[in-house]
Protein backbone atom coordinates (compact mmCIF):
# COMPACT_ATOMS: atom_id res chain seq x y z
CA UNK A 1 0.00 0.00 0.00
CA UNK A 2 2.97 2.51 1.22
CA UNK A 3 4.80 1.00 -2.01
CA UNK A 4 1.50 1.65 -4.50
CA UNK A 5 1.29 5.58 -3.04
CA UNK A 6 4.99 5.83 -3.63
CA UNK A 7 4.85 4.85 -7.17
CA UNK A 8 1.87 6.72 -8.03
CA UNK A 9 3.24 9.72 -6.26
CA UNK A 10 6.39 9.58 -8.55
CA UNK A 11 4.77 9.39 -11.52
CA UNK A 12 2.49 12.13 -10.75
CA UNK A 13 5.73 14.16 -9.82
CA UNK A 14 7.49 12.93 -12.97
CA UNK A 15 4.96 14.51 -15.05
CA UNK A 16 4.98 17.84 -13.64
CA UNK A 17 8.88 17.94 -14.27
CA UNK A 18 7.40 17.81 -17.58
CA UNK A 19 5.86 20.66 -17.68
CA UNK A 20 8.44 23.62 -17.79
CA UNK A 21 10.41 22.03 -21.16
CA UNK A 22 6.46 21.44 -22.45
CA UNK A 23 5.62 25.32 -21.34
CA UNK A 24 8.61 26.89 -23.16
CA UNK A 25 7.47 24.69 -26.23
CA UNK A 26 3.84 25.83 -25.84
CA UNK A 27 4.02 29.62 -25.48
CA UNK A 28 6.55 29.74 -28.88
CA UNK A 29 4.09 27.12 -30.80
CA UNK A 30 0.79 28.78 -29.95
CA UNK A 31 2.16 32.70 -30.44
CA UNK A 32 3.13 31.08 -33.44
CA UNK A 33 0.25 29.57 -34.42
CA UNK A 34 -1.80 32.93 -34.00
CA UNK A 35 0.66 35.22 -35.67
CA UNK A 36 0.42 32.59 -38.64
CA UNK A 37 -2.64 34.40 -40.05
CA UNK A 38 -0.02 37.93 -40.74
CA UNK A 39 2.55 36.05 -42.93
CA UNK A 40 -0.24 34.71 -45.17
CA UNK A 41 -0.89 38.93 -46.03
CA UNK A 42 2.85 40.59 -45.64
CA UNK A 43 6.24 38.40 -46.64
CA UNK A 44 8.02 38.08 -43.00
CA UNK A 45 10.81 40.68 -44.51
CA UNK A 46 8.38 43.49 -44.89
CA UNK A 47 6.77 43.03 -41.56
CA UNK A 48 10.27 42.90 -39.68
CA UNK A 49 11.88 46.24 -41.75
CA UNK A 50 8.51 48.13 -43.07
CA UNK A 51 8.45 51.40 -40.87
CA UNK A 52 4.22 51.30 -42.35
CA UNK A 53 2.20 51.47 -39.20
CA UNK A 54 -1.66 51.51 -40.43
CA UNK A 55 -3.25 49.22 -39.18
CA UNK A 56 -6.83 50.54 -40.92
CA UNK A 57 -5.00 49.99 -44.51
CA UNK A 58 -3.60 46.47 -43.77
CA UNK A 59 0.15 47.80 -43.11
CA UNK A 60 1.45 46.21 -40.24
CA UNK A 61 5.54 47.11 -40.08
CA UNK A 62 6.99 46.36 -37.28
CA UNK A 63 10.42 48.06 -37.65
CA UNK A 64 9.91 51.30 -35.21
CA UNK A 65 8.50 49.36 -32.47
CA UNK A 66 11.67 47.08 -33.00
CA UNK A 67 14.43 50.22 -33.31
CA UNK A 68 12.72 51.68 -30.65
CA UNK A 69 13.01 48.57 -27.98
CA UNK A 70 16.30 48.40 -28.71
CA UNK A 71 17.18 51.94 -28.33
CA UNK A 72 15.42 51.94 -24.74
CA UNK A 73 17.18 48.83 -23.65
CA UNK A 74 20.94 50.17 -24.57
CA UNK A 75 20.20 53.55 -23.40
CA UNK A 76 19.65 51.49 -20.04
CA UNK A 77 22.29 49.06 -20.23
CA UNK A 78 24.77 51.54 -21.50
CA UNK A 79 23.90 53.35 -17.90
CA UNK A 80 23.29 50.18 -15.78
CA UNK A 81 26.26 47.96 -16.25
CA UNK A 82 29.06 50.16 -15.45
CA UNK A 83 27.00 51.06 -12.13
CA UNK A 84 26.19 47.80 -11.86
CA UNK A 85 29.59 46.22 -11.72
CA UNK A 86 31.32 48.81 -9.94
CA UNK A 87 28.27 48.11 -7.64
CA UNK A 88 28.92 44.36 -7.39
CA UNK A 89 32.99 45.45 -7.17
CA UNK A 90 32.44 47.27 -4.07
CA UNK A 91 30.43 44.96 -2.03
CA UNK A 92 32.47 42.13 -2.48
CA UNK A 93 35.39 43.43 -2.94
CA UNK A 94 35.77 46.73 -0.81
CA UNK A 95 32.42 46.77 1.60
CA UNK A 96 33.10 45.86 5.18
CA UNK A 97 30.76 43.09 5.81
CA UNK A 98 27.55 44.57 7.98
CA UNK A 99 27.08 46.79 4.69
CA UNK A 100 27.17 43.81 2.82
CA UNK A 101 24.57 41.78 4.36
CA UNK A 102 22.17 45.29 4.90
CA UNK A 103 22.56 45.84 1.04
CA UNK A 104 20.76 42.70 0.17
CA UNK A 105 17.52 43.04 1.51
CA UNK A 106 17.89 46.75 -0.31
CA UNK A 107 18.34 45.17 -3.46
CA UNK A 108 15.48 42.30 -3.34
CA UNK A 109 13.21 45.23 -2.53
CA UNK A 110 14.52 47.08 -5.80
CA UNK A 111 14.11 43.99 -7.59
CA UNK A 112 10.34 43.27 -5.85
CA UNK A 113 8.78 46.39 -6.80
CA UNK A 114 6.41 46.66 -9.60
CA UNK A 115 6.79 47.86 -12.60
CA UNK A 116 3.82 50.20 -12.48
CA UNK A 117 5.40 51.59 -8.93
CA UNK A 118 8.76 51.93 -11.09
CA UNK A 119 6.40 53.39 -13.99
CA UNK A 120 4.88 56.29 -11.76
CA UNK A 121 8.14 57.18 -10.47
CA UNK A 122 9.50 57.83 -13.56
CA UNK A 123 6.26 59.78 -14.35
CA UNK A 124 6.72 61.66 -11.91
CA UNK A 125 10.62 62.42 -11.36
CA UNK A 126 12.55 61.23 -14.24
CA UNK A 127 10.02 62.33 -17.28
CA UNK A 128 10.33 66.45 -15.65
CA UNK A 129 13.94 65.66 -15.11
CA UNK A 130 14.85 65.09 -18.67
CA UNK A 131 12.21 67.24 -20.03
CA UNK A 132 13.14 70.27 -18.04
CA UNK A 133 16.82 70.27 -17.29
CA UNK A 134 18.85 67.46 -19.83
CA UNK A 135 17.02 68.16 -22.36
CA UNK A 136 17.78 72.47 -22.56
CA UNK A 137 21.72 71.70 -21.42
CA UNK A 138 21.62 69.37 -24.51
CA UNK A 139 19.69 72.07 -26.42
CA UNK A 140 17.12 70.35 -27.70
CA UNK A 141 13.13 70.55 -26.71
CA UNK A 142 11.76 67.35 -25.35
CA UNK A 143 8.36 66.86 -23.53
CA UNK A 144 10.37 64.25 -21.32
CA UNK A 145 8.79 60.94 -22.38
CA UNK A 146 11.36 59.81 -24.38
CA UNK A 147 13.82 57.17 -24.98
CA UNK A 148 16.12 58.41 -22.41
CA UNK A 149 13.63 58.63 -19.45
CA UNK A 150 12.90 55.17 -20.47
CA UNK A 151 16.28 54.14 -20.52
CA UNK A 152 17.03 55.74 -16.71
CA UNK A 153 13.97 53.66 -15.65
CA UNK A 154 14.40 50.75 -17.01
CA UNK A 155 18.61 50.69 -15.83
CA UNK A 156 17.03 51.25 -12.30
CA UNK A 157 15.36 48.15 -12.77
CA UNK A 158 18.23 46.04 -14.11
CA UNK A 159 20.30 46.93 -11.54
CA UNK A 160 19.16 43.97 -9.36
CA UNK A 161 19.76 41.68 -11.77
CA UNK A 162 23.03 42.34 -12.67
CA UNK A 163 24.21 42.85 -9.63
CA UNK A 164 22.90 39.49 -8.61
CA UNK A 165 24.45 37.50 -10.72
CA UNK A 166 27.50 39.24 -10.62
CA UNK A 167 27.89 38.78 -7.47
CA UNK A 168 27.60 35.41 -7.47
CA UNK A 169 30.30 35.15 -10.22
CA UNK A 170 32.94 37.00 -7.84
CA UNK A 171 32.12 34.64 -5.28
CA UNK A 172 33.28 31.74 -7.18
CA UNK A 173 37.00 33.70 -7.79
CA UNK A 174 38.93 31.74 -5.34
CA UNK A 175 40.41 33.81 -2.57
CA UNK A 176 43.88 32.67 -2.74
CA UNK A 177 43.99 34.38 -6.41
CA UNK A 178 43.27 37.49 -4.79
CA UNK A 179 45.63 37.03 -1.84
CA UNK A 180 48.73 35.94 -4.49
CA UNK A 181 48.05 38.93 -6.13
CA UNK A 182 47.89 41.29 -3.07
CA UNK A 183 50.93 39.36 -1.87
CA UNK A 184 53.00 40.39 -5.26
CA UNK A 185 52.08 44.21 -3.95
CA UNK A 186 49.39 44.78 -6.21
CA UNK A 187 46.95 47.01 -4.81
CA UNK A 188 43.08 46.31 -4.07
CA UNK A 189 42.06 47.45 -7.21
CA UNK A 190 44.50 46.71 -9.28
CA UNK A 191 44.09 42.94 -8.01
CA UNK A 192 40.23 43.65 -8.64
CA UNK A 193 41.08 44.59 -12.36
CA UNK A 194 43.78 41.75 -13.11
CA UNK A 195 41.97 38.96 -11.43
CA UNK A 196 38.68 39.44 -10.05
CA UNK A 197 37.66 40.89 -13.20
CA UNK A 198 39.39 38.93 -15.76
CA UNK A 199 38.59 35.46 -14.42
CA UNK A 200 35.02 36.82 -14.06
CA UNK A 201 34.79 38.76 -17.08
CA UNK A 202 32.47 35.54 -18.76
CA UNK A 203 30.22 35.71 -16.41
CA UNK A 204 29.45 39.47 -16.11
CA UNK A 205 29.08 39.51 -19.87
CA UNK A 206 26.19 36.67 -18.92
CA UNK A 207 24.69 39.06 -16.36
CA UNK A 208 25.13 41.52 -18.84
CA UNK A 209 22.91 39.58 -21.58
CA UNK A 210 20.71 38.71 -18.69
CA UNK A 211 19.90 42.39 -17.47
CA UNK A 212 19.46 43.14 -21.41
CA UNK A 213 16.43 40.24 -22.05
CA UNK A 214 15.14 41.59 -18.71
CA UNK A 215 14.74 45.58 -19.67
CA UNK A 216 13.49 44.24 -23.72
CA UNK A 217 10.49 42.44 -22.22
CA UNK A 218 9.92 45.02 -19.56
CA UNK A 219 6.40 46.82 -19.98
CA UNK A 220 4.49 48.82 -18.02
CA UNK A 221 7.02 51.03 -16.91
CA UNK A 222 8.51 51.67 -20.17
CA UNK A 223 5.02 52.09 -21.61
CA UNK A 224 4.63 54.98 -18.93
CA UNK A 225 7.55 57.06 -20.17
CA UNK A 226 8.59 56.15 -23.39
CA UNK A 227 6.03 58.47 -25.38
CA UNK A 228 4.17 55.85 -27.66
CA UNK A 229 4.61 57.50 -30.98
CA UNK A 230 5.52 54.75 -33.98
CA UNK A 231 8.48 56.53 -35.70
CA UNK A 232 11.79 55.42 -35.78
CA UNK A 233 13.88 57.96 -33.36
CA UNK A 234 16.43 59.62 -34.05
CA UNK A 235 17.61 60.65 -30.77
CA UNK A 236 17.93 59.63 -27.11
CA UNK A 237 15.32 62.78 -26.29
CA UNK A 238 13.01 61.46 -29.30
CA UNK A 239 9.83 59.28 -28.06
CA UNK A 240 9.97 55.70 -29.15
CA UNK A 241 7.42 52.64 -29.27
CA UNK A 242 9.09 49.53 -27.92
CA UNK A 243 7.24 46.36 -28.78
CA UNK A 244 5.89 45.15 -25.25
CA UNK A 245 4.31 48.62 -25.06
CA UNK A 246 2.57 48.19 -28.33
CA UNK A 247 1.34 45.01 -27.64
CA UNK A 248 -0.12 46.48 -24.18
CA UNK A 249 -1.57 49.56 -25.57
CA UNK A 250 -3.68 47.81 -28.49
CA UNK A 251 -5.16 44.46 -26.78
CA UNK A 252 -8.49 46.46 -26.68
CA UNK A 253 -8.75 47.71 -30.11
CA UNK A 254 -7.27 44.52 -32.22
CA UNK A 255 -10.26 42.27 -31.80
CA UNK A 256 -12.00 45.16 -34.34
CA UNK A 257 -9.29 45.24 -36.86
CA UNK A 258 -8.64 42.77 -39.32
CA UNK A 259 -5.58 40.78 -38.80
CA UNK A 260 -5.00 43.32 -36.20
CA UNK A 261 -4.39 40.63 -33.69
CA UNK A 262 -2.05 38.59 -35.23
CA UNK A 263 0.00 41.34 -36.56
CA UNK A 264 0.25 41.54 -32.66
CA UNK A 265 0.59 37.88 -31.14
CA UNK A 266 3.75 38.45 -34.02
CA UNK A 267 4.93 41.01 -32.36
CA UNK A 268 5.18 39.27 -28.95
CA UNK A 269 6.43 35.73 -31.13
CA UNK A 270 9.46 38.09 -32.29
CA UNK A 271 9.66 39.38 -28.36
CA UNK A 272 9.93 35.80 -27.20
CA UNK A 273 12.02 34.61 -29.72
CA UNK A 274 14.70 37.10 -28.90
CA UNK A 275 14.60 37.08 -25.06
CA UNK A 276 14.54 33.68 -25.48
CA UNK A 277 17.91 33.24 -27.49
CA UNK A 278 19.40 35.89 -25.09
CA UNK A 279 18.61 34.02 -22.40
CA UNK A 280 19.40 30.63 -23.29
CA UNK A 281 22.70 32.06 -24.33
CA UNK A 282 23.40 33.44 -20.70
CA UNK A 283 22.45 30.55 -18.87
CA UNK A 284 25.16 28.43 -20.94
CA UNK A 285 27.96 30.62 -20.15
CA UNK A 286 26.68 30.87 -16.65
CA UNK A 287 26.76 27.04 -16.40
CA UNK A 288 30.01 26.90 -18.22
CA UNK A 289 31.67 29.50 -15.40
CA UNK A 290 30.05 27.43 -12.41
CA UNK A 291 31.59 23.66 -13.37
CA UNK A 292 34.84 25.37 -14.06
CA UNK A 293 34.90 26.43 -10.64
CA UNK A 294 33.72 22.99 -9.09
CA UNK B 1 67.15 46.65 -7.73
CA UNK B 2 66.66 50.08 -7.31
CA UNK B 3 63.67 50.93 -5.37
CA UNK B 4 60.66 52.25 -7.07
CA UNK B 5 60.63 55.96 -7.02
CA UNK B 6 57.99 57.29 -4.60
CA UNK B 7 55.80 59.12 -7.08
CA UNK B 8 54.91 55.74 -8.88
CA UNK B 9 53.62 54.20 -5.84
CA UNK B 10 51.82 57.35 -4.83
CA UNK B 11 50.18 57.51 -8.24
CA UNK B 12 49.04 53.86 -8.25
CA UNK B 13 47.66 54.24 -4.47
CA UNK B 14 46.04 57.46 -5.68
CA UNK B 15 44.32 55.24 -8.83
CA UNK B 16 43.15 52.52 -6.29
CA UNK B 17 41.28 55.45 -3.56
CA UNK B 18 40.11 56.56 -6.93
CA UNK B 19 38.00 53.19 -8.16
CA UNK B 20 37.39 52.99 -4.32
CA UNK B 21 35.36 56.18 -4.53
CA UNK B 22 34.03 55.24 -7.33
CA UNK B 23 32.98 51.85 -6.79
CA UNK B 24 31.60 53.11 -3.30
CA UNK B 25 29.69 55.56 -4.81
CA UNK B 26 28.41 53.42 -7.62
CA UNK B 27 26.91 50.92 -4.72
CA UNK B 28 25.29 54.32 -2.99
CA UNK B 29 23.62 55.06 -5.92
CA UNK B 30 21.90 51.86 -6.49
CA UNK B 31 20.89 52.13 -2.71
CA UNK B 32 19.69 55.28 -3.03
CA UNK B 33 17.57 55.09 -5.71
CA UNK B 34 15.21 52.35 -3.65
CA UNK B 35 15.20 55.18 -1.28
CA UNK B 36 14.68 57.75 -3.90
CA UNK B 37 11.56 56.01 -5.52
CA UNK B 38 9.85 55.31 -1.97
CA UNK B 39 10.23 58.36 -1.01
CA UNK B 40 8.59 60.11 -4.04
CA UNK B 41 5.92 57.83 -3.94
CA UNK B 42 4.63 58.60 -0.14
CA UNK B 43 5.35 62.16 -0.79
CA UNK B 44 3.42 62.54 -3.32
CA UNK B 45 0.48 60.53 -2.39
CA UNK B 46 -0.11 62.13 0.92
CA UNK B 47 -2.55 64.66 -0.05
CA UNK B 48 -4.91 61.92 -1.92
CA UNK B 49 -4.18 59.59 0.73
CA UNK B 50 -7.21 58.72 2.65
CA UNK B 51 -9.50 55.81 4.62
CA UNK B 52 -12.43 56.05 1.83
CA UNK B 53 -10.00 55.60 -0.98
CA UNK B 54 -9.52 52.13 0.52
CA UNK B 55 -12.97 51.07 1.90
CA UNK B 56 -14.62 52.17 -1.15
CA UNK B 57 -15.46 50.67 -4.84
CA UNK B 58 -15.26 53.68 -7.36
CA UNK B 59 -18.72 55.73 -7.30
CA UNK B 60 -20.21 57.10 -10.87
CA UNK B 61 -17.56 59.50 -12.30
CA UNK B 62 -14.70 58.22 -10.15
CA UNK B 63 -12.18 58.91 -13.12
CA UNK B 64 -13.17 62.13 -13.50
CA UNK B 65 -12.58 63.03 -10.11
CA UNK B 66 -15.81 62.40 -7.98
CA UNK B 67 -16.09 60.15 -5.22
CA UNK B 68 -14.73 56.70 -4.37
CA UNK B 69 -11.66 54.20 -3.51
CA UNK B 70 -9.78 51.55 -5.22
CA UNK B 71 -11.47 48.49 -3.16
CA UNK B 72 -12.12 47.12 -5.79
CA UNK B 73 -8.61 46.45 -7.17
CA UNK B 74 -7.32 46.24 -3.94
CA UNK B 75 -9.78 43.01 -2.86
CA UNK B 76 -9.36 41.74 -6.84
CA UNK B 77 -5.46 42.26 -6.44
CA UNK B 78 -5.66 40.18 -3.29
CA UNK B 79 -7.85 37.46 -4.94
CA UNK B 80 -6.02 37.00 -7.93
CA UNK B 81 -2.71 36.96 -6.31
CA UNK B 82 -3.97 34.14 -3.26
CA UNK B 83 -5.57 31.76 -6.23
CA UNK B 84 -2.56 32.11 -8.66
CA UNK B 85 -0.10 31.75 -5.57
CA UNK B 86 -1.85 28.42 -4.67
CA UNK B 87 -2.19 27.44 -8.04
CA UNK B 88 1.44 27.75 -8.50
CA UNK B 89 2.51 26.28 -5.11
CA UNK B 90 0.15 23.15 -5.87
CA UNK B 91 2.69 22.55 -8.84
CA UNK B 92 6.04 23.86 -7.72
CA UNK B 93 6.66 21.86 -4.57
CA UNK B 94 6.04 18.44 -6.16
CA UNK B 95 8.16 19.17 -9.16
CA UNK B 96 10.83 20.87 -6.61
CA UNK B 97 10.79 17.52 -4.39
CA UNK B 98 10.90 15.20 -7.68
CA UNK B 99 13.90 16.98 -8.50
CA UNK B 100 15.73 16.74 -4.90
CA UNK B 101 14.36 13.38 -3.90
CA UNK B 102 13.78 11.28 -6.56
CA UNK B 103 16.70 12.39 -9.43
CA UNK B 104 20.09 12.93 -8.59
CA UNK B 105 21.29 16.71 -8.09
CA UNK B 106 23.48 15.99 -11.30
CA UNK B 107 21.07 14.09 -13.42
CA UNK B 108 20.26 15.00 -16.63
CA UNK B 109 16.39 15.47 -15.94
CA UNK B 110 17.00 18.09 -13.11
CA UNK B 111 19.73 19.86 -15.00
CA UNK B 112 17.14 20.57 -17.64
CA UNK B 113 14.63 21.39 -15.77
CA UNK B 114 16.47 23.84 -14.28
CA UNK B 115 17.73 25.57 -17.24
CA UNK B 116 14.17 25.72 -18.52
CA UNK B 117 13.25 27.05 -15.53
CA UNK B 118 15.49 29.82 -15.48
CA UNK B 119 14.45 30.79 -19.35
CA UNK B 120 10.75 30.46 -18.07
CA UNK B 121 11.72 33.12 -15.43
CA UNK B 122 13.52 35.62 -18.20
CA UNK B 123 9.98 35.61 -19.90
CA UNK B 124 8.58 38.91 -20.11
CA UNK B 125 4.77 38.57 -18.18
CA UNK B 126 3.60 40.54 -21.82
CA UNK B 127 4.79 37.60 -22.89
CA UNK B 128 2.65 35.54 -20.50
CA UNK B 129 -0.12 37.84 -20.80
CA UNK B 130 -0.26 37.30 -24.58
CA UNK B 131 -0.16 33.63 -24.35
CA UNK B 132 -2.75 33.20 -21.59
CA UNK B 133 -4.94 35.40 -24.25
CA UNK B 134 -4.81 32.72 -26.71
CA UNK B 135 -5.52 29.69 -24.06
CA UNK B 136 -8.29 32.04 -22.71
CA UNK B 137 -9.78 32.15 -26.23
CA UNK B 138 -8.94 28.15 -27.29
CA UNK B 139 -10.67 27.04 -23.81
CA UNK B 140 -13.39 29.72 -25.23
CA UNK B 141 -13.04 31.77 -21.40
CA UNK B 142 -13.89 35.42 -21.34
CA UNK B 143 -11.58 37.85 -19.55
CA UNK B 144 -12.24 36.67 -16.01
CA UNK B 145 -11.00 36.52 -12.57
CA UNK B 146 -9.95 32.35 -13.63
CA UNK B 147 -8.00 33.52 -16.94
CA UNK B 148 -6.11 35.61 -14.67
CA UNK B 149 -5.58 33.51 -11.68
CA UNK B 150 -3.98 30.98 -14.58
CA UNK B 151 -1.94 33.45 -16.33
CA UNK B 152 -0.76 34.74 -13.62
CA UNK B 153 0.05 30.85 -11.59
CA UNK B 154 2.14 30.51 -14.75
CA UNK B 155 4.45 33.61 -14.23
CA UNK B 156 4.50 32.49 -10.74
CA UNK B 157 5.31 29.18 -10.96
CA UNK B 158 9.00 29.19 -12.35
CA UNK B 159 9.76 31.78 -9.70
CA UNK B 160 8.41 29.71 -7.00
CA UNK B 161 10.04 26.80 -7.97
CA UNK B 162 13.33 27.82 -8.39
CA UNK B 163 13.28 29.41 -4.72
CA UNK B 164 12.08 25.82 -3.24
CA UNK B 165 14.69 24.08 -5.47
CA UNK B 166 17.35 26.14 -3.88
CA UNK B 167 16.51 25.46 -0.38
CA UNK B 168 16.06 21.59 -0.78
CA UNK B 169 19.27 21.36 -2.56
CA UNK B 170 20.54 22.26 0.90
CA UNK B 171 18.37 19.37 3.15
CA UNK B 172 21.88 17.27 4.48
CA UNK B 173 21.53 14.09 2.32
CA UNK B 174 22.07 12.01 6.19
CA UNK B 175 18.80 13.09 7.18
CA UNK B 176 17.32 11.87 3.94
CA UNK B 177 19.08 8.41 4.63
CA UNK B 178 18.24 8.23 8.16
CA UNK B 179 14.46 8.75 6.92
CA UNK B 180 15.14 5.50 4.44
CA UNK B 181 16.73 3.60 6.90
CA UNK B 182 14.12 3.85 9.32
CA UNK B 183 11.26 2.37 6.72
CA UNK B 184 9.55 4.91 4.79
CA UNK B 185 9.65 5.12 1.15
CA UNK B 186 10.73 7.73 -0.77
CA UNK B 187 7.30 10.13 -0.70
CA UNK B 188 7.18 9.90 2.73
CA UNK B 189 10.48 11.45 2.90
CA UNK B 190 9.56 13.89 1.16
CA UNK B 191 6.50 15.14 2.69
CA UNK B 192 7.74 14.43 5.96
CA UNK B 193 11.28 15.49 5.88
CA UNK B 194 11.87 17.38 2.93
CA UNK B 195 9.16 19.62 2.97
CA UNK B 196 9.50 20.54 7.13
CA UNK B 197 13.26 20.92 6.74
CA UNK B 198 13.27 23.34 3.54
CA UNK B 199 9.63 25.23 5.56
CA UNK B 200 11.56 28.63 5.67
CA UNK B 201 12.80 29.17 2.79
CA UNK B 202 9.87 27.12 1.18
CA UNK B 203 7.57 30.13 2.54
CA UNK B 204 10.35 32.74 1.31
CA UNK B 205 9.85 31.40 -2.18
CA UNK B 206 5.99 31.21 -1.76
CA UNK B 207 5.87 35.09 -0.40
CA UNK B 208 8.19 36.07 -3.07
CA UNK B 209 5.99 34.74 -5.63
CA UNK B 210 3.21 36.14 -4.31
CA UNK B 211 4.51 39.62 -4.37
CA UNK B 212 5.33 39.06 -7.83
CA UNK B 213 1.85 38.28 -8.91
CA UNK B 214 0.28 40.79 -7.43
CA UNK B 215 2.41 43.83 -8.93
CA UNK B 216 2.39 42.28 -12.29
CA UNK B 217 0.18 44.34 -14.58
CA UNK B 218 1.12 42.84 -17.62
CA UNK B 219 -0.11 39.64 -17.56
CA UNK B 220 -3.18 40.51 -16.36
CA UNK B 221 -4.19 43.38 -18.65
CA UNK B 222 -5.31 41.12 -21.79
CA UNK B 223 -6.45 38.20 -19.09
CA UNK B 224 -8.18 39.50 -16.22
CA UNK B 225 -10.47 42.51 -17.70
CA UNK B 226 -11.13 45.31 -15.34
CA UNK B 227 -14.14 46.60 -13.27
CA UNK B 228 -15.60 48.79 -10.62
CA UNK B 229 -17.13 45.89 -8.64
CA UNK B 230 -15.73 43.35 -6.81
CA UNK B 231 -15.79 40.23 -8.21
CA UNK B 232 -18.13 37.75 -6.43
CA UNK B 233 -17.29 34.54 -8.34
CA UNK B 234 -14.44 33.40 -10.75
CA UNK B 235 -16.35 34.32 -13.85
CA UNK B 236 -16.38 37.75 -12.80
CA UNK B 237 -13.54 39.83 -14.61
CA UNK B 238 -11.53 41.17 -11.53
CA UNK B 239 -9.99 45.20 -11.23
CA UNK B 240 -5.97 44.60 -9.91
CA UNK B 241 -3.96 47.31 -8.15
CA UNK B 242 -1.56 47.79 -10.68
CA UNK B 243 -3.87 48.19 -13.65
CA UNK B 244 -5.86 50.59 -11.38
CA UNK B 245 -3.07 52.91 -11.23
CA UNK B 246 -2.04 52.43 -14.50
CA UNK B 247 -5.52 53.69 -15.79
CA UNK B 248 -5.92 56.79 -12.96
CA UNK B 249 -2.10 57.75 -14.28
CA UNK B 250 -3.72 57.50 -18.11
CA UNK B 251 -6.95 60.18 -17.23
CA UNK B 252 -6.05 64.35 -17.98
CA UNK B 253 -7.47 64.94 -14.75
CA UNK B 254 -4.79 66.38 -11.37
CA UNK B 255 -7.01 64.68 -8.81
CA UNK B 256 -6.93 61.60 -10.51
CA UNK B 257 -4.15 60.97 -11.08
CA UNK B 258 -3.15 61.83 -7.69
CA UNK B 259 -5.27 58.93 -6.58
CA UNK B 260 -2.77 56.69 -8.96
CA UNK B 261 0.08 58.41 -6.90
CA UNK B 262 -1.93 57.18 -3.54
CA UNK B 263 -2.91 53.85 -5.43
CA UNK B 264 0.96 53.14 -6.12
CA UNK B 265 2.07 53.93 -2.69
CA UNK B 266 -0.86 51.53 -1.74
CA UNK B 267 1.06 48.63 -3.69
CA UNK B 268 4.20 49.35 -2.67
CA UNK B 269 3.22 49.50 0.74
CA UNK B 270 1.48 45.75 0.47
CA UNK B 271 4.55 44.59 -1.32
CA UNK B 272 6.96 46.22 1.39
CA UNK B 273 4.95 44.46 4.16
CA UNK B 274 5.29 40.78 2.74
CA UNK B 275 8.26 41.28 2.01
CA UNK B 276 9.26 41.91 5.79
CA UNK B 277 6.78 39.53 6.76
CA UNK B 278 8.46 36.66 5.01
CA UNK B 279 11.76 37.51 6.49
CA UNK B 280 10.24 37.75 10.20
CA UNK B 281 8.03 34.45 9.28
CA UNK B 282 11.21 32.41 8.20
CA UNK B 283 12.50 32.93 11.16
CA UNK B 284 9.93 31.58 13.23
CA UNK B 285 8.75 28.34 11.20
CA UNK B 286 11.80 27.02 11.98
CA UNK B 287 10.30 24.85 14.85
CA UNK B 288 10.77 21.68 13.01
CA UNK B 289 13.75 22.25 11.34
CA UNK B 290 16.71 19.68 12.45
CA UNK B 291 20.04 21.51 12.24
Amino acid sequence: MRLLKDALARRAMGLVTALPGLLVLLIVVGLFLKSKAILGVQPLSKLLFSSAWHPLKGEFGLLPFITGTVWVTMTALVLAVPVSILAAVYLSEYAPRWVRESAKPVIDLLAGLPSVVYGVWGVLLVVPFVGEVLAPLAGVYSSGYSILAGGIVLAIMTFPTIIHVTLEVFSTVPAALRDASLSLGATKWETTRHVVLRKGAQGILAASVLGFSRAFGETMAVLMVVGNVPVVPRSLFDPGYPLPALIANNYGEMMSVPRYDAALMMAAFVLMLIVLFFNVLARRTLSRVERRVR
Amino acid sequence: MKPLPDGRIAGRKRIDVFFRVLAAASAAAVLLSLLVILGTILWKSIPALSLSMLTQTPKGGFYLGKEGGILNAIVGSLYLGLGATALALLLSLPLALYLNEYKGRASKTAVWTRFFLDVLWGVPSIVYGAFGFVVMLALGLRASLLAGILTVALLEFPIMTRAIDEVMRLVPRELKEASASLGATRFETALKVMVRQSAPGILTGVLLAFGRGIGDAASVLFTAGFTDRVPTSLADPAATLPLAIFFQLGTPFPEVQQRAYASAAVLTLIILIISLAGRAMSRKVTRHVVK
